[in-house]
C-alpha cells in the first residue's frame, strides 16, 4: 500500500478501555482510532483480544472502563442494534449467515436500517413497500455484481462452500452500507485464491464505496498488502501501533509472534 | 409447455419477486381460487361445508398464524388452542356488546385484541428460547383455557358456561348461527382466508419478514445487521396472534356455533396446528394450507375408506388415524423438516435439469 494515502479525521476513538470477564482480562487499557477512509489491520496471537475489541466497538460487549467515540462524539451505552442504526457493520469469525435465507434474502436483510415502509403498506405491499423493495433490490444487485455472486443469488446460503459463504457475509455487511466496517478474520480457512480474491473485495469496497475498514487477520502477508495502519495486540495489552513497516521491524511484536517470552 | 423453472426468464425485478415465479404455477393457483369461489359454492352441502370445507379453512388460517411465529421467526408456541379461544371470546362479546357490528368487523377486531395478548405473553420470549419458550406458551395455554371457565364474564354469566354465537348477517345473508346457509358460511370463511393469505405473503417476503427469518436463523447476527429483537420477536408474536384470533373467532362463530374452552381449545389444538405446520413445511405460507388440509382430510378419508367401505370399528379406525399422523410427523421432523412443501421444492429443482441431471 502507498504511502502517500491520506486520510480524514478519526470515524471512531477508542480511549483506554479495560474489559474483563470474571478474572480474565481480555483486554486493558487499549487506546487507537481508525481514520476516515483507511484500512485497519488488528492483529496478534489467539486469545489476544483482538475478537473482544470487535464486540466492544459494536457493543456486544460492555468493558469496565473506557470511552469509545464514534464520528466525533462520545458514544453512550448503545444496544448493538442500535451502533447497527448509527453505521457500524461486521463480519464474524466463525459465520454468521441467516441459513435458511437465499443469499440475495442475506444481503436485503443487510439493508435492514435503510428500509422504512410501515407493517400496513408491506401487508398490502403497496406503494412504499414495493418501491422501497424494488429500490434496494437495486442495491444489492450492484453488490451481488460487485461480489461476482449472480449465481448463487436464489441459493439458500447454508448450501454454499465455505469460502461463498464467507463471501455472503461481507455482501451482508457491505449491504448496510455503513461508515465503518469490521472484518474478524475474513479470509481463516481459505485456500490461496480465494484470499486473493477477498483481498481484491476489501480494497475494492475501500476504494469504491468509500468505506473505511477494520479487519482481523492472521495472515501477516496479507496484513501488510491490504492495510494502511496496524495495531498489535497481546495477552490484551497493545504491543504496538503504527505503519505494517514499523510493525514489522518491532522488536515486541517479532518477539510476540515468535513466542519469545515478555522481558 | 412444460412443467419446469428453466427458459421462465425473468426482464425486472418486480416480476423476479412475484409471489409465483413460474407462469403455470400462477394460472394453476388462479384457476383453483376461481373455482373456489365460483363453483363451489353452487356445490356446497352440509357434508361437505361441516366436514371438510370450513374445517379446512379454519384450521387454515391457525396454521398461517402459527407458522409466521414458528416457521418464519423461529418461537415455538404451544399456546396455539389458548389464542384461538381469546379470539372466539373475543369475537363473542364484541357481537354481543354490538349486535350491529358487520361480522367481518368483529372478526378482525378479534384478531387485533388477540395480538395485544399474544404480546404480552411473546415478552418472555426476549429472555428465553427454544424449549423454555415453549413451555412458558404452554403455561399460557392453561392460563387462557382456565381464565375462560373461571370467569363468568366472558360467557355473559350464562348457566352453561358456554358460548353460543348468535344469528349475524352480512349483506343480508346470514352467516353465522344455526339457520346460516352452507355457501355462505362457506364464502365468509374463504374470503377471510384468501385475503390474509396474501396478507401472510406479503409480510414474510418483505423487510418485516426478513428480520423474522433473520431472529430465526442467527438472532446475533440479526441484531448487529440492525434489526431489534424485540420488535422483531414481539411483531411476529402479534402477527401470528392476530391469525389465531381471527382462526378461533371463525372456529367459534361460523363452524361450531356454541363453544365451551376446555374441550373446544384445549391443548390438543395447539399441537393439532403445531403438527400441521411440520408436516406441511415450516416457514411456507403454502405448507400452511397443505398441512392443515392434509390433516383435517386424512382422517375423514380413512373413517370414510375404512368404517364406510370396510366397516372397521369406528374406535380402531380413531386410534390408527392417531398412529399414523404420529408416524408423519417423526417422518417429518427427522427427514424433512421443511414438510411436503420441501419434497415439492425438490422435484421442482431435478425437474430443471431434467432429462440430464449432470
Ligand atoms: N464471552 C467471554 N467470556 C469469557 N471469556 C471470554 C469471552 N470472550 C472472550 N473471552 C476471553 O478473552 C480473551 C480474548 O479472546 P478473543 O477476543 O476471542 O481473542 P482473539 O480474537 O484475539 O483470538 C480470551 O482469553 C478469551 O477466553
Ligand atoms: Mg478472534
Amino acid at each position: 500500500m502507498d504511502a502517500q494515502r491520506t486520510f480524514g479525521e478519526p470515524i471512531l476513538e477508542v480511549k483506554n478501555i479495560s474489559l474483563a470477564f470474571g478474572g480474565v482480562k481480555a483486554l486493558t487499557d487499549i487506546s487507537f482510532d481508525i481514520l476516515k477512509g483507511e484500512v485497519r489491520a488488528i492483529i496478534g496471537p489467539n486469545g489476544a483480544g483482538k475478537s473482544s475489541m470487535l464486540n466492544v466497538i459494536n457493543g456486544f460487549y460492555h468493558p469496565q472502563q473506557g470511552e469509545i467515540w464514534f464520528d466525533g462524539q462520545k458514544r453512550q451505552n448503545l444496544k448493538p442494534f442500535q451502533i447497527a442504526k448509527q453505521g457500524i457493520a461486521r463480519t464474524f469469525q466463525n459465520i454468521a449467515l441467516f441459513k435458511g435465507m437465499s443469499t440475495l434474502d442475506n444481503l436485503m436483510t443487510g439493508r435492514y436500517i435503510h428500509m422504512h415502509s410501515n407493517i400496513f403498506s408491506q401487508a398490502l405491499w403497496w406503494g412504499k413497500a414495493e418501491r422501497e423493495e424494488l429500490q434496494h433490490r437495486q442495491r444489492v444487485e450492484e453488490i451481488i455484481d460487485f461480489l461476482e455472486i449472480q449465481s448463487i443469488r436464489k441459493t439458500p446460503v447454508g448450501r454454499l462452500p465455505y469460502g461463498l459463504q464467507k463471501r455472503v457475509e461481507l455482501g451482508r455487511a457491505l449491504a448496510a452500507e455503513s461508515k465503518l466496517l469490521l472484518l474478524d478474520e475474513p479470509m481463516a480457512g481459505m485456500n490461496l485464491e480465494e484470499k486473493e480474491d477477498m483481498c481484491r473485495f476489501i480494497l475494492d469496497a475501500n476504494d469504491q464505496f468509500d468505506t473505511t475498514i477494520a479487519l482481523i487477520e492472521h495472515d501477516m502477508g496479507v496484513v501488510m498488502d491490504l492495510s494502511d495502519r496496524v495495531v498489535v495486540l497481546d495477552y490484551g495489552r497493545k504491543l504496538a501501533d503504527g505503519s505494517p513497516d514499523e510493525v514489522r521491524n518491532n522488536q515486541a511484536v517479532v518477539d510476540a509472534y515468535l513466542g519469545v517470552s515478555h522481558a | 409447455m412444460f412443467y419446469r423453472e428453466s427458459g421462465d426468464f425473468k426482464t425486472s425485478y418486480r416480476a423476479d419477486q412475484q409471489t409465483f415465479p413460474l407462469k403455470l404455477d400462477r394460472w394453476v393457483v388462479w384457476l383453483f381460487i376461481a373455482f373456489a369461489f365460483l363453483v363451489v359454492p353452487f356445490l356446497i352441502n352440509d357434508y361437505w361445508e361441516k366436514s371438510v370445507l370450513l374445517p379446512v379453512l379454519v384450521w387454515s388460517m391457525a396454521a398461517l398464524g402459527l407458522n409466521i411465529l414458528t416457521g418464519y421467526c423461529g418461537q415455538v408456541s404451544l399456546g396455539t388452542g389458548g389464542f384461538m379461544a381469546v379470539g372466539a371470546y373475543a369475537s363473542y362479546k364484541l357481537t354481543t356488546a354490538m349486535p350491529e357490528l358487520n361480522l367481518f368487523i368483529v372478526i378482525i377486531l378479534s384478531g387485533g385484541i388477540t395480538a395485544m395478548v399474544g404480546v404480552l405473553f411473546g415478552l418472555p420470549s426476549l429472555r428465553i428460547k427454544g424449549f423454555y419458550l415453549a413451555v412458558a406458551t404452554l403455561a399460557s395455554q392453561f392460563f387462557l383455557v382456565w381464565l375462560f371457565n373461571k370467569v363468568p364474564w366472558f360467557y355473559n354469566y350464562s348457566a352453561s358456561g358456554q358460548i353460543t354465537a348468535p344469528e349475524r348477517t352480512i349483506l343480508g345473508v346470514i352467516v353465522s348461527g344455526p339457520n346460516a346457509p352452507p355457501w355462505a358460511t362457506y364464502l365468509f370463511c374463504l374470503t377471510l382466508v384468501v385475503i390474509l393469505a396474501i396478507v401472510a405473503r406479503n409480510l414474510t417476503r418483505g423487510r418485516i419478514g426478513r428480520s423474522w427469518m433473520a431472529i430465526r436463523d442467527m438472532d446475533i447476527a440479526a441484531e448487529i445487521i440492525g434489526v431489534p429483537p424485540l420488535a422483531a420477536k414481539l411483531s411476529a408474536f402479534a402477527v401470528s396472534s392476530f391469525y389465531v384470533g381471527v382462526a378461533g373467532a371463525m372456529f367459534f362463530m361460523i363452524y361450531l356455533g356454541a363453544a365451551e374452552p376446555t374441550e373446544a381449545f384445549g391443548i390438543d389444538k395447539s399441537f393439532l396446528v403445531l403438527f400441521m405446520i411440520i408436516i406441511g413445511g415450516l416457514g411456507s405460507i403454502v405448507g400452511s394450507f397443505i398441512g392443515a388440509t392434509f390433516l383435517i382430510l386424512l382422517p375423514v378419508l380413512l373413517k370414510n375408506i375404512l368404517v364406510g367401505g370396510f366397516g372397521w370399528p369406528t374406535d380402531l379406525v380413531a386410534h390408527l388415524i392417531l398412529m399414523i399422523i404420529g408416524g408423519l410427523i417423526m417422518f417429518f421432523l427427522i427427514v424433512e423438516p421443511h414438510g411436503l412443501t420441501q419434497l415439492w421444492r425438490i422435484t421442482k429443482e431435478k425437474l430443471r435439469l431434467w432429462p440430464f441431471p449432470h
